[in-house]
């Protein structure tokens, strides 16, 4: 039995303090992934299926080498700040939340990076 | 708490289907959502005919001919029938609403009345509204000065009260916080439309002077940030007021004193 009043409750461990920043980080990046998204999936639909020569000569060009891993690291971002909030919104319990917030700060960063070294790979020639 | 299904002890049964009143040419169905937490039963819909011929236009007025006239146990909170209470908000056909002021007429075939969604039931179509009050009183509804008292009175322009209009209206019915989808999963955290209106209601008062308390204690994960827009809150509210816009503008001042 407890005998916690509900202000008690409802005051909980009282402001973090904080939340702006990722409301503010996800709206930019959701802005800036117009024109990402627009510059990095035309020329990437167009080397679909065109052969790895192709690939390899679009992803050369600086330009578009730029805008990929832009892409890539704005999108992941983007991804990480809104699974969170589903996250937060639909785990309930301390363990498991606690294990997919992790994974989830990890993951889509491995993922960026991931996808920023390939192209810098062929970018660079290396 | 994320429940998509209801808990065993609150699935719905089907109830006592009343008797139509004898004589009556012009009736209507009302499905009405009972719990007696005395007899321990599942909460059960029962169904009851109300004479149109001889009964207000609104829910509240077949309620209350219900309660007189046919089953006096039927329990619902009711006071000023008239809109300025809040007392008499139930889900109506699907909208929580002031049964009031929401009129027969503007829901087709039977009516079907709930409690509001998602709050514990005291007994019918009365939730407990303990934590909904609590949350309210968390935002410090009152106006907090730092300046000593003036002799008369705390003065306000008249454009400065303007921007009251459309916050100060709101009577604390809950329907808007009860609608919205973050209150129903969060509500223990996350401090639900009606009590961030409010917020935003002494947030902008020319004469309050902890502004920055106020954004300070609702700068948070939760309490603030568990708003994703939804829009709920605005659609149901029988007031006719914005608490999404208000919610909005609190997140703008966030923003506004980070850079």
């Amino acid at each position: 039995m407890s005998f916690k009043t509900d202000y008690k409750g409802v005051a909980g461990l009282g402001s973090a303090k904080d939340g702006t920043g990722h409301w503010v980080s996800q709206r930019l990046t959701a802005i800036a992934l117009i024109p990402l998204g627009a510059m990095f999936l035309y020329p990437f639909m167009k080397s679909l299926g065109a052969g790895h020569d192709a690939v390899l000569a679009t992803y050369s060009h600086p330009f578009h080498a730029l805008i990929a891993i832009g892409f890539f690291v704005v999108a992941f971002r983007h991804l990480r700040l809104g699974m969170q909030e589903v996250i937060v919104d639909y785990i309930h319990s301390e363990r498991t939340l606690m294990i997919t917030m992790i994974a989830n700060a990890l993951v889509w960063r491995g993922f960026a990076v991931a996808g920023a070294f390939a192209v810098a790979k062929i970018a660079l020639g290396a | 708490m994320v429940e998509l299904t209801l808990p065993k002890n609150s699935r719905i049964t089907v109830g006592k289907t009343w008797p139509k009143p004898a004589g009556a040419k012009n009736t209507r169905a009302f499905k009405i959502y009972r719990y007696d937490p005395d007899t321990g039963a599942n909460p059960r819909v029962d169904t009851y005919f109300v004479d149109l011929d001889n009964c207000g236009p609104m829910i509240l007025d077949a309620l209350i001919k219900i309660k007189s006239e046919v089953d006096p146990t039927l329990t619902f909170r009711r006071s000023c029938r008239e809109g300025i209470c809040g007392s008499c908000a139930m889900n109506v056909d699907g909208i929580n609403t002031l049964a009031c002021i929401y009129g027969m007429d503007e829901v087709k075939g039977d009516v079907k009345i709930y409690p509001l969604p998602h709050m514990p039931v005291v007994k019918d179509l009365i939730p407990d509204l303990t934590h909904f009050y609590a949350q309210h009183a968390s935002i410090m509804p009152w106006l907090e000065t730092k300046t000593n008292r003036p002799a008369d009175e705390w003065k306000q322009s008249i454009s400065d009260r303007k921007k009251l209009d459309g916050l100060y209206e709101c009577v604390m019915c809950a329907c808007c916080s009860t609608s919205c989808p973050s209150y129903w999963w969060n509500s223990d955290r996350y401090i639900g439309p009606a009590a961030m209106l409010h917020a935003y209601r002494w947030i902008i008062d020319s004469r309050d002077e902890a502004t920055g308390e106020r954004l300070d204690e609702l700068q948070d994960p939760f309490k603030l940030y568990r708003c994703h827009t939804i829009m709920n809150c605005t659609q149901t509210c029988p007031k006719g007021l914005n608490p999404a816009k208000a919610i909005a503008e609190i997140k703008k001042l966030m923003v506004e004193r980070t850079i």
